[in-house]
Parts: structure tokens; C-alpha cells; sequence
């Protein structure tokens, strides 16, 4: 089977100010390939995944994603419609409902009847386990629940990738899994998933590749097995050492 | 709220009761609803309660209609978006009212004549336009400030799912914003109310209009005026109550 590509990042750069955060970064995807992608703390990850849907602007280099050039005009709306996100801080909207929240952007963006979205979001909140909690408002929710409708707000798009930045970083210790438990079935459905964390174990369990990426750079990839038994840059063996410490 | 409203109620009950008592510098005769003439003459003073009011609130909802029209640009990550917006607040809050209000009533026509758009500005839009453009400058900051307060993951999540800039303004961050947004627009409201006094310069028959032409004729600016303070004092006491009460429903709504 030959697989498609969906993401095509070639040389990327971006610069904050003097800072370069990305240098010269060079990724690319295929359809159904889960990715999880760790380093330390300012090592470029999340300004990364975050260029992939456009909400970070990169100097030079191409993006395509799914056929889509980010530079072109238009490219970053028409991308955004094939990407979900899903962030450390959850972003739900508190001002609305559960349901509202996920049924916003496809009654606004797609255009489905309030009837077809509600359907739609209950479908999807099945799926994440907490259709009871459906008419409430997020900060009602507890931090597992309020990632778990967030990642429920994303797939009512149909996306054909979803980015993870940091999913469970927020949350307590006992939430972690029942976030953890939702994404790696998402990934057991063909999800391309982009991750950016630090769960070792989730990252075992489904991903297909290891990115390590140290000071803007991608440093060592390749399938959790062979990285996590052999790393071969001592930067990411000394990585991988202070964070299976604890 | 009951507070202030009673120390001033003292203020002018004394005022009152000297002036009545005291050796004939008072004259309240002109202002005693017993009269005829006092009644007639408090008719035409309380008569401009509806201009005031009227000219307070269109120019109020203009101000908020071209305040948003000029926070919103003055937000863009480009600086050439953002700089007209920039020029425009800081151009407008720079020039005081009565100069402005002069320059609208007599020489605005006179630009657009010679701009081939012969327009005529009577004194009652020349004070809305005067007053809605001159307090647009702060409802834009205002606006700024509401919307800034909204984190930024808001907006992003909403790009996220699809929602354009408009979308995302509309449905989730305006809706955040308003409530802190509202409050200190009620408040500005109050300035306007104050502020609308000048187009009594320009012939419009407002309160401090009619209080200026009752003392031509009557020659009693004590007693006059005096009513005329209490007056904008009736209005914007109901007004400060309104944005009291709109606080308290905001605040309640925040905690909820
Ligand atoms: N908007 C910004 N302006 C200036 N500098 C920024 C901005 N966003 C990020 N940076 C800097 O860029 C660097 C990389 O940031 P990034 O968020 O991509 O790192 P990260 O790998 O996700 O780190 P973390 O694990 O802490 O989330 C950091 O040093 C950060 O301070
Ligand atoms: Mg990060």
C-alpha cells in the first residue's frame, strides 16, 4: 500500500526577535501515522506543531499539509478546516455551553443545522465518554473532563489530523489516563496524530515514531523501540534520563 | 448609592432654607412652582430634559458603534492595520470639546461644500456628531482593554475549529468581553450626559440652554442654575444607579 503524504514540513526557520526557535526543520507525515514529539522545555516543540494549522507565522522553509501550501493565500484557512488542535490549557469557551462549544464551529464554519451539529457533538461525546455532562458549563467539568470535550470539540470537525500540545500537562496526576485512554483510541482508529508530551508510555503504546527535538532542532527520530533502548545523541539519552527518573 | 443623594438633599435644603430666610439675596420666586410665573418658568427649564437625553443617547450609541469600528483594527498583529487606529484615538482624545463642537458646527459644512456635498448641520447633530466622535476615542480603548483581557487561547481555539476573525469576535470573544466592557461604557455615558451641557453654545435647547435664556430674561443666575446642577444631579443619579445595578449583575454573572 503506498501511503499518502499529509504533512511535508521542509527546512522550516522561525525566529522570535534574534531568537531562532526553529532552525532549518525538516518533517514529513504520512496518512495515519501517529508521531510523538518531546524535549525540554523551549526546544521549539509546541511553536512547531503550532505553524502546522497556522497559528504561528514561520520565516522561510515550505509547510504543505495535505496537499495545501500554508503560503499561499488562503492556505492557512483552508488548512485549519483539516486540522484539529487540542491544548494544554483545554480553551474551552466558558461563556458557553458544553454542546454550544461543540457545536460552534460546525454550524458556523460548516454551516450544519443546529439539529445535525447537536447530533453530531453527542456523537462525539459518546465517544469521549461524558455525554451526560453535555448541557453544563466547562468550569463545572474537572480538568480530564473539560480535555476530553476539548478533544470532543475538535473531531465535530472531521479533521484529517489532530495536534496535541502538552494534552495532559495541566492536568492532576488521576485525570491523566482517562485523557491518555481517549487518545490512544482515537490513534487505534487511524487518527494522524501529531503529539507533543512527555507520557513515555502513551508514547510506546501508539507512536509510530519518535521526534526529539533540542534547542530548534530536530535531533534523533525514529520508532519508540529502537530510541528508547538506543538512543544515539547523548543529548536525548541524558532527555530521556532525567524524565523516566520520576 | 442613598448615600451621596442624602448628603447633597442636606446641601440644598440649607442652601434653601438660608436663602429663604436670609436678607433677600435669595429669590426663589423665580423657580416657586406656586406661581404662575414660577411654574411656567420651571416648565421651560425641566422642558429640556428630553434634548439632553436624547442627544446623550445617540451620541452614546454612536460613540460605541465607531469605538468597536476603530479598537478592532487597532488590535491586528500588523502595525499598518493598527496605526490608523492608533492616530485616530490618539488625534481625537487631544482635542478638547468646544473646539471641536466649533469646528463641526461652522466649519464642517463649510469642507464638505467644498468637497461638491452640500450638507447643512443643525445644532442638534452638530453636538451628536461632536460628542460621538470626541468619546469614541475612549469607548475604542475601552474595547481594547475588554477584549485584551480575553487570553489568547480563545481566539485560537476558535481559529481552530474553523471560525473566521469575524466569527470569533462575534461568538466568543465579544460575548467574554462585554462584561467588562459594559460597566465602564455606562460610566462614559455619564461624561457624555455632562459633556452634552456645550451644545448650548451652539443653539441647541438643552438644559444649560434653557437655564441661560430663562436668566437673560429673569436675571436670576443663582436660583437658576442652581436648579440646573440639580437637574443634570436627578440625571446622572439614575444613570450612576443603572451602572451600579449593571455591575452587580455583570459581577454576579462573572462568579457564576
Ligand atoms: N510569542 C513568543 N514571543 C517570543 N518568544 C517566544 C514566543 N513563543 C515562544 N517563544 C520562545 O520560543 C522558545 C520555544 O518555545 P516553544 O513554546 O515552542 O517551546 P516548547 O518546546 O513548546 O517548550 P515547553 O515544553 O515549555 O512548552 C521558548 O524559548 C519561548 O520562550
Ligand atoms: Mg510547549
Amino acid at each position: 500500500m503506498r501511503s499518502e503524504r499529509v504533512i511535508d514540513i521542509s527546512a522550516l526557520n522561525k525566529s522570535f526577535g534574534d531568537f531562532q526557535v526553529l532552525k532549518t526543520v525538516d518533517l514529513e507525515v504520512d496518512l495515519g501515522e501517529r508521531i510523538v514529539i518531546c524535549g525540554p522545555s523551549g526546544s521549539g516543540k509546541s511553536t512547531l506543531i503550532r505553524c502546522v494549522n497556522g497559528l504561528e507565522q514561520y520565516d522561510s522553509g515550505t509547510l504543505i499539509v495535505d496537499g495545501i501550501n500554508l503560503a499561499d493565500p488562503g492556505g492557512v484557512d483552508r488548512v485549519r478546516s483539516e486540522v484539529g488542535m487540542v491544548f494544554q490549557q483545554f480553551n474551552l469557551f466558558p461563556h458557553l455551553s458544553v454542546l454550544d462549544n461543540l457545536t460552534l464551529g460546525p454550524m458556523k464554519a460548516r454551516g450544519l443545522s443546529r439539529a445535525d451539529a447537536e447530533a453530531l457533538a453527542m456523537e462525539y461525546l459518546e465517544r469521549v465518554r461524558i455525554p451526560e455532562q453535555a448541557k453544563k458549563r466547562p468550569r463545572e467539568l474537572s480538568g480530564g473532563q473539560q480535555q476530553r470535550v476539548a478533544i470532543a470539540r475538535s473531531l465535530c470537525m472531521k479533521p484529517k489530523i489532530m495536534l496535541f500540545d502538552e494534552p495532559t500537562s495541566a492536568l492532576d496526576p488521576e485525570m491523566i489516563s482517562e485523557v491518555l485512554d481517549v487518545m490512544v483510541e482515537l490513534a487505534e482508529e487511524g487518527m494522524t496524530m501529531l503529539v507533543v508530551t512527555h507520557e513515555m508510555g502513551f508514547a510506546r503504546k501508539v507512536a509510530d515514531r519518535m521526534v526529539f527535538m533540542d534547542a530548534g532542532e530536530i535531533v534523533e527520530t525514529g520508532t519508540p523501540s529502537v530510541v528508547f533502548d538506543a538512543p544515539k545523541s547523548a543529548r536525548f539519552r541524558a532527555f530521556l534520563d532525567k524524565i523516566l527518573q520520576h | 448609592m442613598i448615600r451621596p443623594f442624602k448628603v447633597w438633599a442636606l446641601l440644598f435644603a440649607v442652601l434653601f432654607v438660608t436663602g429663604c430666610s436670609g436678607g433677600g439675596t435669595w429669590g426663589w420666586y423665580v423657580i416657586d412652582p406656586s406661581t404662575e410665573q414660577g411654574m411656567s418658568n420651571v416648565r421651560f427649564l425641566v422642558g429640556g430634559f428630553w434634548a439632553t437625553i436624547q442627544l446623550s443617547l445617540i451620541a452614546a450609541a454612536m460613540s460605541m458603534m465607531i469605538g468597536l469600528l476603530v479598537a478592532l483594527p487597532g488590535m491586528s498583529s500588523n502595525r499598518w492595520i493598527r496605526l490608523p487606529s492608533r492616530i485616530y484615538i490618539e488625534f481625537i482624545r487631544a482635542i478638547p470639546l468646544l473646539p471641536m463642537l466649533f469646528w463641526v458646527f461652522y466649519g464642517l459644512p463649510v469642507v464638505m461644500r467644498s468637497m461638491g456635498v452640500p450638507i447643512s448641520i443643525d445644532a442638534f447633530w452638530g453636538a451628536i456628531i461632536t460628542l460621538a466622535i470626541s468619546d469614541s476615542a475612549f469607548t475604542a480603548e475601552i474595547y481594547r482593554a475588554g477584549i485584551q483581557s480575553i487570553p489568547k487561547g480563545q481566539t485560537e481555539a476558535a481559529r481552530t475549529v474553523g471560525l473566521s476573525y469575524t466569527q470569533t469576535m462575534r461568538y466568543v470573544v465579544l460575548p467574554q468581553a462585554i462584561r467588562r466592557i459594559l460597566p465602564p461604557l455606562a460610566n462614559q455615558f455619564i461624561y457624555i450626559v455632562k459633556m452634552s451641557a456645550f451644545a448650548s453654545v451652539i443653539g441647541m435647547q438643552e438644559l444649560t440652554r434653557r437655564a441661560n435664556e430663562l436668566v437673560v430674561t429673569e436675571y436670576r443666575p443663582l436660583e437658576i442654575y442652581t436648579l440646573l446642577i440639580l437637574e443634570y444631579l436627578v440625571l446622572v443619579l439614575i444613570i450612576s444607579f443603572f451602572v451600579r445595578w449593571l455591575e452587580r449583575k455583570m459581577g454576579s454573572d462573572e462568579s457564576r
